[in-house]
């Protein structure tokens, strides 16, 4: 099983974590990942304004897993629905693809229809299966209670996605999460959005549905959270400190990526993971599973540059 | 809670609005929309903000109060979950409808500033985030390949209107 791997903008910029960890449970699950370096922006974020650049954008990066003849893996759920859109429309609308492929001769690419996009928990629940994930398990997260945000556009549209898993009572989360021997919890909101696309237009009400959110997994007894997309990680891990301040709440509640989760469980290091990446402290939760010292996590602290532009997708709020 | 209730003014309506986002990708079936409310009953932004109002939109965009729906800014409270459009039982694409009003709100500058500064970063470098030397240093550390700091391509293809 082999994919182009689609890191998008956020993750290899700014969510080191899911990418570092996402290698590793690629590789111990035997899924082999390329990397194509023309790979740029999905085009996502132009949808809203320019839908032509946004075809044009999704297409360039079609045509590069195409010329590998491999499908796509993506991580980002924002990269899975628009290139998984795009390609759809690609494909069955000829005008449209005429019109895109003329453009894309100025670059020597042309999109011929031959690439499929998926989601990399998708890949890992729906072609490889559960019993995969048991069987890579070394080190069962016993006794620990997990909230999953899915999040959209990891589920949506679903006609897109073959509706792999019902949007209206999603479980491939919560599967994997007893597959790797931690407790699912369910909670009230289990399906709704973090908010990330709103923040860029209104700030007070997308921190409002995260902290509606995170109000729910705090009151359901849930140690952790897990997640499948970075917009959602910015949104519940980076931004939990200051929503605590903003709305004089207390969580405290550790945020993993899935692979992160999942990485623990196959006996892979979290320095490995990331851990030290993520905003709300996981090292005391992670201690219950690995005997591993984590001095890291202030070596690493000195070297975050502080004068790096801030994002205008999602300013990290402090 | 009780909304504000006023007559709508027909002589301020553009009946040719309704035709014009019937005519965009998504929006042939608008015309299908029995105000049943599903989607404002299903919409998370609506819970928190209860400016934000598809039930009201498509309305307005039916009754061709076309200046309203793309000046006040409420389209763009939209976060495109699609929790509307996967309910809807007249098979309103509701969410692409939201986005096809954003695309002419955008042409008429009703545009959030933030929205217009990520296009002009993605134009110039290719992605939202450029990947620079020190990031590039911080992957190689991590075990991660290194990745090219501009892609000169994605700039040719959207420099051209």
């Amino acid at each position: 099983m082999k994919f182009a791997l689609f890191l998008g903008c956020t993750i290899p910029a700014r969510s080191r974590q899911y990418e570092m960890s996402a290698r590793k449970v690629a590789d111990k699950l035997g899924i082999l990942l390329e990397d194509v370096p023309g790979f740029g922006c999905c085009g996502f974020p132009l949808k809203s304004v320019d839908p032509e650049k946004t075809t044009l954008l999704a297409a360039w990066n079609l045509s590069l897993a195409e010329e590998k003849g491999l499908p796509v893996m993506t991580l980002c759920s924002a990269c899975s629905s628009n290139l998984a859109e795009e390609n759809h429309r690609l494909k069955h609308d000829d005008r449209l693809r005429r019109r895109i492929n003329e453009k894309l001769a100025r670059v020597g690419k042309e999109f011929r229809g031959t690439t499929e996009v998926k989601h990399i928990l998708r890949v890992i629940h729906q072609d490889l299966g559960l019993e995969k994930i048991t069987q890579a398990v070394k080190i069962p997260l016993t006794g620990l209670k997990v909230a999953s945000h899915y999040g959209c556009h990891y589920l949506k549209p679903s006609e897109l996605y073959d509706k792999f898993d019902d949007p209206e009572n999603p479980r491939s989360l919560d599967q994997i999460v007893a597959a790797i021997g931690a407790t699912p919890v369910n909670y009230e909101r289990v399906k709704q959005c973090c908010g990330g696309a709103v923040l860029v237009s209104d700030e007070a009400t997308a921190l409002g549905l995260t902290k509606d959110k995170l109000d729910a997994v705090k009151a359901s007894g849930a140690e952790a959270m897990t997640l499948v997309c970075p917009f959602c990680n910015v949104m519940y891990d980076n931004n939990q400190k200051s929503i605590e301040t903003r709305f004089a709440s207390e969580y405290g509640l550790p945020v993993f990526y899935m692979t992160q989760l999942m990485g623990l469980a196959m006996g892979v290091s979290s320095k490995d993971l990331g851990m030290n990446l993520n905003s709300v402290k996981t090292k005391e939760l992670i201690a219950r599973f690995s005997a591993e010292d984590e001095d890291d996590e202030k070596k690493e602290k000195k070297k975050v540059r502080k004068d790096k532009p801030g994002p205008p997708l999602q300013p990290l709020i402090k | 809670m009780e909304e504000k209730r006023e007559p709508v003014d027909l002589a301020r309506s553009d009946f040719n609005f309704a035709n014009q986002v019937a005519q965009t990708e998504g929006g042939q079936q608008i015309s299908r929309c029995f105000a049943c409310g599903t989607c404002s009953a299903s919409c998370p932004v609506r819970r928190i903000n209860d400016k934000y109002n598809p039930r009201r939109i498509i309305r307005q965009v039916l009754l061709g109060l076309k200046e309203e729906v793309l000046k006040s800014g409420f389209v763009w409270l939209c976060s495109a979950c699609y929790s509307c459009q996967e309910r809807c039982p007249q098979g309103v694409k509701i969410t692409d409808i939201m986005t096809a009003l954003k695309n002419m709100a955008a042409s008429s500058n009703c545009v959030p500033d933030g929205v217009l500064a990520q296009m002009e970063l993605i134009k110039k470098q290719g992605k939202v985030y450029a990947i620079d030397e020190f990031d590039n240093k911080k992957r190689i550390k991590a075990g991660l390949p290194p990745l090219p700091e501009e892609i000169d391509e994605i700039a040719q293809l959207l420099s051209v209107p």
